[in-house]
């Protein structure tokens, strides 16, 4: 079965957590020997793991015919891709797309990032879909959150094959309840024209039926899962005289970081040798500070800027508690990533992944006396800590990326009537 | 002849209030009036009130030969006595039947015959003593809380001056060894063991509604007529189970309550009889000796202590309240002692355990440990308060035993100096 999926981000270079998602639920679907999986991002940096899958950077596909020689095209894409092939998919082409602005292979250039003209990326992804849906051959299409659904909705059109799309968020979420009209148009679309919808999490089920109006029929939650760290032991915590308590994220308001500094400042008010950390950047980080500093706490929080690579999980390690007050979490792979150093973690419920696990604490995002409580109780008392790390670590070592590869296959067993 | 022992257990835990880190020092009231009102009324209300008009119409149907024994938790009875009184006077009334009988145990329905043996006995003793003030009659029969039994605790009852205990149908403990007779303890054998039938236990409180289990539905002749079917020489049966069975876990609709009423009528007709544990330890002898070296108890699938000590967090909750038991012992600071006891309820440590956190009112095990924590922390700086903490218990034993020797010894002093003075001038005047 080969399988054409439409992607946004793809690890080494990621901005955000659907990379590593998409990294990790392809890898975990590659592990069945019979997936052929091809991956279009729009813009590959050439460093990417290929062992299980065909990287295509939608910036190397042409769009518009342009007369080339070999040897120039080779020169050009050699590093990701054989010329042939370029030439192969310039066949492809059958719309006339001379409005868009191409380099002189007849290629869209992508920032691959999610620049101030995301409309207008989004749109040239799509032109760049309608070339490999001419030209290859495929069985399933399968696009990651709102960014390539429209890319997907064409393809499907072209080609007549089903569509599966893949929310990893919605607007719901990214706006707390203030949705972008234009954004929400292309994802309901999405979501109409799919065959099957895949969410992350029930929560996220929840909200594409009843606010994107699905039939529930045709949405499954398969929950994300993490992928093992290969040197986790390698990760250790230093000895200190505080304990640190650490929120690691993007700060913008679906995270809800005011939250953790409430909370931070009610801890501070009964407890010592307690340090709090708000690691990332965001939107929201000079209010935070400023909050901070009303509370009369900033001598005990503590601001690192954005971490990334090692550096991420060497904080998680570091700290002794991790915590996610989220707003509205279509899943949330971070605290999973801190179990995975023993790291015991305090997550909303309005979290996808606090469907999934029982060893962490699971507070609502809004109640503060209750995540300060948490936080208290795994400061002060050790068999807290100690039941939380080793439980939670065996835990997520048991949530396999493998098993949602599986229920994947299920679902495109069902669309293809096998 | 055959003899059925139906024994019924009630105890409800007081609940506690969801009490916060930042309370501790604050607040030293713990508990959730409104949460323990309400879930004991439903029990009363549902279960106990009905179940007891019940047992009354099988005594009085039987001509009195219908037999049951009852323990009541201390804690229960505090319950009873401030929410339901009703529930007590009904109790009074089958007792002056003389077809029930009240069984002792430790009064907070604690674990203290694991952890501190000196709280066992004080606890036991206190039970008794309420059992004695609301009923009139001192139990003579001991079941443990959850029947918990081992050698050693064993041993601890019999000093106590009990000669019968009730435990449970461990399958590790009882190898191919029915519980239908009467045992001893392993090297005691004064010590009489009942042994619960776990078998038509459960066929009562958990399968009797149940319509996937292939003897349903379950009918008081078809249960008769098993117990009439075992061979003449197994002779005690004892069915036990809490109470809240008849009218809440199984539910009236389900036709408990008529099955409970036909059985006397059923039994009679097979020559089956009814015994209360004390009569049936005094009636037989012992038929051999159970070896019991670690603790069993009725819950769960390994009948051990894994329910309430099972885990990291049960284990660090149960060391540091049982750490202060001897000094909260030599306190004699009322709501002190008293919240003692309530904390030492077993329930609280069984809502901890990831695997038996059956009927818990916590989210989650580590919801129940943060909250229980908190509110012990808060309970340790009252203990701690009472008396300097720089002195060790053994002097501040001895100390407090001056004290109170002092107060003792003015007192025959003066007492003396009295008596010379009436003496000298006794003699002055002659």
């Amino acid at each position: 079965m080969k399988i054409l999926m439409f992607g946004w981000e793809f690890p080494p270079h990621i901005l955000g957590g659907l990379g590593t998602a998409s990294y990790g639920l392809t890898k975990g679907m590659a592990e069945q020997k019979d997936l052929e999986l091809i991956f279009v991002i729009p813009k590959p940096h050439g460093d990417e793991d290929q062992s299980f899958l065909k990287i295509m950077g939608a910036c190397h596909i042409p769009v518009v015919w342009k007369e080339n020689n070999w040897e120039h095209v080779n020169q050009r894409l050699g590093q990701f891709m054989h010329p042939d092939e370029y030439f192969w998919l310039r066949n492809g082409i059958k719309y006339d797309y001379t409005r868009i602005y191409t380099d002189e292979l007849g290629c869209i250039y992508f920032s691959g990032k999610y620049p101030d003209n995301l409309i207008e990326e989004i749109s040239n992804y799509e032109a760049v879909a309608s070339v490999l849906a001419h030209q290859m051959q495929f069985d399933i299409i399968h696009s990651h959150d709102w960014l390539t659904y429209p890319a997907g909705v064409f393809a499907k059109h072209i080609s007549g094959k089903p569509l599966v799309i893949h929310v990893h968020a919605t607007d719901f979420d990214r706006s707390r309840g203030k949705v972008n009209p234009t954004v929400y148009s292309i994802e309901k679309r999405g979501m109409d024209v799919a065959d099957h919808i895949i969410t992350v999490s029930n929560l996220t089920r929840q909200t594409v039926i009843e606010k994107y109006h699905q039939d529930p029929r045709k949405v499954t939650t398969v929950h994300n899962a993490v992928e093992p760290l290969p040197n986790a032991d390698s990760f250790t915590k230093t000895n200190r005289k505080d304990k640190v308590v650490t929120f690691l994220g993007r700060i913008t308001m679906q995270k809800g970081p005011e939250y953790f500094v409430e909370a931070a400042h009610r801890v501070l008010q009964k407890t010592d040798g307690v340090r709090f950390v708000m690691a990332g950047s965001g939107d929201m980080m000079h209010d935070m500070i400023e909050l901070v500093a009303k509370r009369g706490i900033a001598d005990r929080f503590h601001f690192t800027g954005f971490l990334k690579g090692r550096q991420v999980h060497e904080m998680l390690a570091e700290s002794d508690v991790y915590i996610m007050p989220s707003v509205s979490e279509p899943f949330g792979i971070s605290p999973l990533e801190a179990m995975q150093v023993g790291t015991p973690s305090i997550i909303s419920k309005q979290s996808g992944c606090a469907e999934i696990l029982t060893h962490a604490i699971k507070t609502d995002y809004w109640d503060i006396d209750a995540m300060a409580d948490a936080i208290h109780g795994i400061v002060k008392y050790p068999a807290m800590y100690k039941s939380l790390r080793d439980l939670g670590k065996e835990e997520v070592n048991n949530i396999k990326w493998y098993d949602a590869g599986l229920k994947v296959r299920a679902i495109y067993d069902g669309i293809l009537k096998y | 002849m055959k003899n059925i022992c139906f024994y019924f257990q009630i105890h409800q835990p007081l609940r506690l209030k969801k009490y916060r880190f930042f309370q501790i020092g604050q607040d030293h009231y713990y508990y959730d009036d409104f949460q323990t009102e309400e879930k004991i009324r439903i029990l009363v209300e549902q279960s106990y009130l009905p179940a007891n008009r019940t047992i009354m119409d099988m005594i009085r149907s039987s001509n009195g030969k219908f037999k049951c024994a009852f323990s009541i938790s201390g804690v229960a009875l505090e319950q009873l006595e401030q929410y339901a009184p009703e529930v007590i006077d009904s109790f009074r009334e089958l007792l002056a039947t003389g077809s029930i009988e009240f069984l002792a145990e430790p009064y907070a329905h604690s674990l203290s015959s694991v952890f501190d043996t000196d709280e066992f006995e004080l606890q036991v003793k206190m039970h008794a003593d309420k059992i004695e003030s609301l009923f009139g009659k001192r139990p003579t029969t001991l079941r443990n809380a959850e029947l918990i039994y081992s050698d050693e605790i064993g041993e601890k009852i019999i000093n106590m001056g009990f000669k019968t205990v009730l435990i449970e149908e461990a399958k590790h403990v009882m190898g191919w060894k029915s519980p239908n007779f009467v045992y001893s303890h392993a090297y005691l054998p004064k010590l009489k063991l009942l042994v619960r039938n776990s078998k038509l236990s459960e066929d009562i409180f958990m399968r009797f509604s149940n319509p996937s289990w292939t003897d349903y539905p379950l009918t008081a002749e078809k249960f008769i007529g098993w117990i009439s079917s075992v061979p003449s020489d197994e002779n005690v049966f004892n069915i036990w189970m809490g109470y809240e069975s008849l009218g809440l876990v199984q539910r009236p609709e389900t036709g408990i309550f008529d099955f409970m009423k036909a059985i006397p009528y059923h039994a009679m007709e097979h020559q089956i009889g009814f015994a209360l544990p004390s009569e049936i330890a005094k009636k037989h002898d012992a038929t051999g000796s159970l070896l019991v070296p670690f603790p069993i108890s009725w819950w769960g699938h390994e009948k051990d202590l894994s329910p309430w000590n099972g885990n990291d967090l049960q284990q660090e909750a149960l060391k540091k309240l049982y750490s202060v038991s001897v000094r909260v012992r030599m306190c004699n600071d009322k709501p002190l002692l008293h919240d003692w006891l309530i904390l030492q309820t077993c329930d609280h440590f069984r809502y901890m355990s990831h695997k038996e956190a059956y009927g818990s009112y916590y989210e989650s095990p580590y919801d129940a440990f943060v909250n229980y924590m908190n509110i012990l922390a808060d309970f340790l700086d009252r203990v701690h308060a009472q008396y300097p903490s720089s002195i060790d218990n053994e002097e501040l034993n001895e100390l407090l035993k001056t004290i109170t020797h002092q107060e003792k010894e003015i007192a025959t002093l003066e007492e003396e100096v009295k008596k010379l003075k009436a003496r000298k001038a006794n003699t002055s005047e002659k």
